[in-house]
C-alpha cells in the first residue's frame, strides 16, 4: 500500500497531464473546477489516469455522484436537501462536504470537490 | 461536402490500431494563404487528421452505436511543418476504451521523421446528449469504403472486418 504522499504525487502527475496545469497550481486544498479549471469532460479523462496509475476501477458517478446532484428526490429550489447530504455523505466518504452543507446550492458543489479528496479518494480504493 | 483531412487507411486494426495517410498538397486551398510564398501544413488540421483516424478507429470499436466526438486534445507537440509533397503518416492507438469515452494515443510522421503526435480524448454520447447526429447511416458507409476500411481492416484475431449492413 503506497503512502499518501506517494498517492499524492502520483494524483498530482495525473492533473498535471489532464488539465495542463503548473505542478506547482496543485496543493491539497486547491478545488478542482475553481482552482485548476476542470472541465466536465476533464473528470472523465481523469478518471482514465486515476484507474491506469493505479491500477483501480473507477465506476460512474462513484467519484462524481451526478445522479445525486440531478435527483429531484435530493433537490428542492436548486439545493440538495436533507436526504440528498445524506446521500452525498454516503457515497463520498472521502470527501470533506464541511463548507458544501453551509450553502448546499447544486451550484456550489463543482468548487467542493478538492485535491486532497481525490487523494483519499484513491486511499480508500486502494484499502478496499 | 464533408471535411476530409485523412485520403485513406493503410492499416486498421479493431480496437486496437490503425494508419493513415494524409497527402499535403498545393492543391488545397488553405495553403494558398497559409502563407503566400510559404506553404505550411497548419498543426491544427494536422490534429484534425490525427482525430479523425483515431476516431473512426474508436467508432467502430463500439461499433458505431455511439456518437464519438472529439472532446479534449489532452496533448499535442510538433516537431516541424508539413509542407506540400509531404505524406502525413497518421498511426492512432486506442490506450483506454470504456464506455463513456477513449484515449488515444497518435502520431504523425514524413518518411521516417516525427513530425507531430497528440493524446486525444473522445467522449460517446448517446443521442439526446446535446449532439445532433453526426452522420446519416449510408454517408458514413460511403466514407468508410472511401478510405478502404473494409479492404484492409482486420479484427484482433487477424480476420477480414466484415462491411455491415446499414
Amino acid at each position: 500500500m503506497p503512502t499518501r504522499d506517494e498517492i499524492y504525487a502520483k494524483v498530482q502527475t495525473a492533473l498535471v497531464d489532464a488539465l495542463g496545469v503548473e505542478e506547482d497550481e496543485i496543493s491539497p486544498a486547491a478545488t478542482m473546477v475553481g482552482d485548476l479549471g476542470a472541465e466536465s469532460i476533464d473528470f472523465l479523462d481523469i478518471v482514465f489516469r486515476l484507474e491506469k496509475t493505479f491500477g483501480i476501477k473507477i465506476p460512474r458517478g462513484e467519484l462524481f455522484p451526478e445522479d445525486v446532484l440531478s435527483s429531484s428526490e435530493f433537490v428542492t429550489n436548486g439545493k440538495v436537501n436533507a436526504a440528498g447530504l445524506t446521500a452525498l455523505k454516503e457515497r463520498m466518504p472521502f470527501a470533506d462536504l464541511t463548507k458544501f452543507e453551509s450553502n448546499p446550492s447544486v451550484q456550489n458543489f463543482a468548487n467542493t470537490l478538492t485535491v486532497e479528496d481525490m487523494v483519499r479518494y484513491v486511499q480508500l480504493k486502494l484499502a478496499a | 461536402m464533408r471535411w476530409f483531412w485523412i485520403d485513406r487507411f493503410d492499416e486498421f486494426v479493431r480496437g486496437k490500431h490503425a494508419t493513415a495517410v494524409k497527402n499535403v498538397s498545393l492543391a488545397e486551398e488553405h495553403l494558398h494563404d497559409h502563407f503566400p510564398g510559404t506553404a505550411l501544413m497548419p498543426n491544427s488540421l494536422v490534429v484534425e487528421g490525427m482525430a479523425q483516424t483515431a476516431g473512426l478507429l474508436v467508432a467502430d470499436a463500439i461499433e458505431f452505436n455511439r456518437r464519438v466526438v472529439l472532446a479534449k486534445v489532452a496533448g499535442a507537440e510538433f516537431y516541424f511543418d508539413a509542407v506540400p509533397g509531404d505524406t502525413l503518416r497518421f498511426h492512432a492507438e486506442i490506450c483506454d476504451l470504456k464506455p463513456a469515452g477513449a484515449l488515444t494515443h497518435v502520431t504523425s510522421h514524413v518518411g521516417d521523421r516525427l513530425q507531430g503526435e497528440a493524446e486525444l480524448f473522445f467522449a460517446h454520447l448517446e443521442p439526446g446528449e446535446g449532439v445532433p447526429k453526426l452522420f446519416e447511416p449510408d454517408e458514413l458507409l460511403k466514407w468508410l469504403d472511401q478510405m478502404h476500411i473494409y479492404d484492409i481492416g482486420r479484427d484482433a484475431a487477424g480476420q477480414p472486418l466484415a462491411r455491415p449492413d446499414w
